[in-house]
């Protein structure tokens, strides 16, 4: 196994708010090696986009990192003088985001911002810039390229802009890309299209990825490894596989048993988990899940859980899981 | 491009042509003999008409309508009541004035307007935002004639450091700026306002967007962020407004022309209608109509310029 590209590790952060401040990550550790496809999952509001932000330090003005720190290569981007952390955006790291309506600019066209995005590229001119974007709209699969540069965002459809938003992200050919919901605004088919067109290009340019998404198709279907997120903290983390064939923290069973997909007894009713998720500004002593967990016991709802090791590569945050 | 110029110059004849009409039935409906005021009490019925036939009231209305489209497309606006000269010559003595006068009041609340938002989005959440909204809206609520006489008052009479009244003498440049200081100052106080909350919160609107984040997330610097990313979006609500402010502050002239005791085309329009002059008053007006659709209409080919998006609109 090679050494992690980027490892977050132990990283907590809140959001200063009108009266107090919301504790968005708590003690998150994760990391992703090269090649490999890491899979973020977890309702809304759970903290996976906070997550993916500050992988790439683009955090609100509001947030507050009080530990932790973000690694790439072993080097700590947090703190790095602002100016590198810069200089490494798009070049080390780049980001697929999610509305692809509304990731470019209206009023430049998608030529001119592909060219733009590759600011941090040094010694290349700006036709060799337009010639590499041009290339790799084709790669991702544009049938007319040129004809796309030269055209404004709203000119192009919805599969088509996400298209032109996973190219300029591997523009610069980035040692990890991080995909925030990427295929969430797409409608079924195109969602496959873009799934497909990932693991191709994952196998083309062997980046590490990291997908956060809240569909656990998109995650079976591309991830190697997944985090199960729950009230901003990495409640369970396991192989894809294992995962989904033997979930253990209560929390996964229970997300994965809402999956419309997984219903195979005619039931007719659609599971949901009771409860929603706790204030986050104020949080209960022990297990965040507990609430609404069917096993908690008292222990759970005043002593915070201890993340457990379930085997290689394999953890879960629970008092109730056993090794 | 060229197709939405196009539609968009035949759109602004269209509305020239209904203003022209509207103002015309207006007119006509007005109560009041235009041939019997110009005449005075004492006139006989004979000179009464002779004066209707040769001003062409006789003549069905329909063919008076054409009459005036027909002379106004040509440039030819009728002849003052009174004095006999040409319209069209009293509106280019006249316009100058006022359009100097606009242009600067509009030009230093641009500057100071546009600074001022930039200021409010920098320190957005802080005590100086704060105080700017407040000052903004204080700058906006003040009416520009009561601005125009505290000025007077403070800067004429008691300071005694610029004229009161006039246009300065002509010929004299520096006596003609100094007159414009005070009546621009009253004139574009109000805008500086407005362009500062617009500026304000479309900038802070743009910088939210998800493209912006795009563009950080590819490490461009901050400034071309700003630059070429937010301000290129952020800029055209400030110049739609611009192109009407252009228009509503050369009708607002009326006041501040007034009380400063400019001659222009506030003062021009004010004596015509106490006149009942009448191809005065509908000169002034169609012109000012038709200079304000060429604003109006160069501003929305500059904002189509800037923003594809609009370009389309006459696509579907």
């Amino acid at each position: 196994m090679s050494e992690a590209v980027l490892s977050v590790e132990n990283l907590s952060l809140r959001y200063r708010v009108p009266g107090g401040t919301v504790a968005a990550l708590r003690n998150v550790s994760l990391a992703v090696r090269q090649g490999e496809v890491l899979g973020i999952a977890g309702e809304s509001g759970c903290g996976k986009s906070t997550l993916a932000s500050a992988m790439i330090d683009l955090m609100g003005a509001n947030a507050e990192i009080t530990s932790g720190a973000v690694c790439l290569n072993g080097c700590d981007i947090l703190s790095l003088p602002r100016a590198e952390r810069r200089r490494l955006r798009g070049r080390e790291i780049a980001m697929v985001f999610q509305d692809p309506m509304t990731a470019f600019s209206p009023v430049l066209t998608v030529g001119a911002q592909l060219v733009d995005f590759q600011f941090n590229l040094d010694g290349v001119t700006g036709r060799e810039k337009w010639s590499r974007a041009r290339d790799m709209l084709a790669r991702v699969g544009l049938s007319d390229p040129d004809l796309a540069m030269g055209r404004f965002p709203h000119e192009l459809s919805g599969g088509m802009r996400q298209r032109a938003a996973i190219a300029a992200a591997l523009l610069m050919r980035p040692a990890v890309l991080i995909a925030d919901e990427p295929t969430t605004a797409l409608d079924v088919t195109m969602e496959a299209q873009i799934v497909h067109l990932l693991r191709e290009l994952q196998a083309d340019y062997q980046c590490a990825i990291v997908i956060v998404t809240h569909h656990l198709g998109v995650i079976a279907e591309l991830c190697d490894r997944v985090a199960v997120m729950y009230a901003g903290e990495v409640v369970e983390e396991a192989p894809v596989d294992a995962l989904y064939h033997d979930p253990r923290h209560p929390y996964t069973r229970a997300l994965l048993s809402c999956d419309p997909a997984g219903i195979e007894a005619a039931t007719g009713r659609l599971p949901a988990i009771g409860g929603r998720l706790p204030d986050l500004s104020d949080l209960p002593p022990g297990c965040t899940f507990a609430a609404r967990c069917g096993i908690a016991t008292d222990r759970c709802r005043t002593v915070p859980p201890p993340c457990v090791a379930l085997g290689p590569d394999r953890s879960a945050l629970c008092h109730e899981v056993a090794p | 491009m060229l197709r939405y110029a196009i539609k968009r110059i035949a759109l602004a004849f269209v509305i020239l042509i209904t203003v022209m009409l509207a103002m015309y039935a207006m007119v006509f409906l007005v109560p009041g003999d235009p041939a019997s005021l110009a005449l005075g009490p004492r006139a006989t019925p004979e000179l009464k008409e002779l004066l209707r036939e040769r001003m062409g009231l006789d003549e069905p209305v329909l063919m008076q309508v054409w009459h005036f489209f027909h002379n106004a497309l040509t440039g030819d606006l009728g002849y003052d009541v009174w004095s006999k000269r040409p319209v069209l010559d009293q509106i280019l003595e006249f316009f100058p004035n006022t359009l100097i006068l606009g242009i600067t009041a509009l030009g230093w609340a641009v500057v100071l307007g546009i600074a001022l938002g930039c200021a409010a989005v920098v320190w957005r959440g802080t005590v100086t935002d704060r105080l700017l909204g407040v000052l903004s809206v204080g700058l906006i609520s003040v009416p520009a004639f009561v601005v125009a006489i505290y000025a007077i008052l403070i800067f004429a009479v008691w300071l005694r450091w610029l004229p009161a009244i006039g246009a300065g003498t002509p010929g004299d440049i520096g006596s003609q700026i100094r007159a414009l200081i005070l009546p621009a100052f009253a004139l574009g106080i109000g805008w500086v306002g407005y362009l500062a909350r617009l500026v304000r919160a479309s900038l802070l609107e743009v910088m939210g967007e998800n493209y912006i984040r795009t563009a950080r997330a590819f490490g461009l610097p901050e400034r071309r962020v700003v630059f070429r990313y937010a301000l290129r979006v952020a800029i055209i609500p400030t110049i739609a407004l611009l192109a009407v402010g252009l228009g509503s502050i050369l009708s607002s002239a009326v006041f501040v022309e007034t009380v400063f005791g400019r001659p222009g085309i506030g003062t021009l329009i004010t004596g015509a209608v106490q006149k009942r002059n009448y191809p005065v008053v509908m000169g002034t007006v169609l012109f000012m109509t038709a200079f304000y659709l060429f604003i109006v209409t160069a501003a929305d080919l500059l904002i189509a310029r800037l923003d594809p998006r609009v370009r389309d609109v006459f696509r579907r």
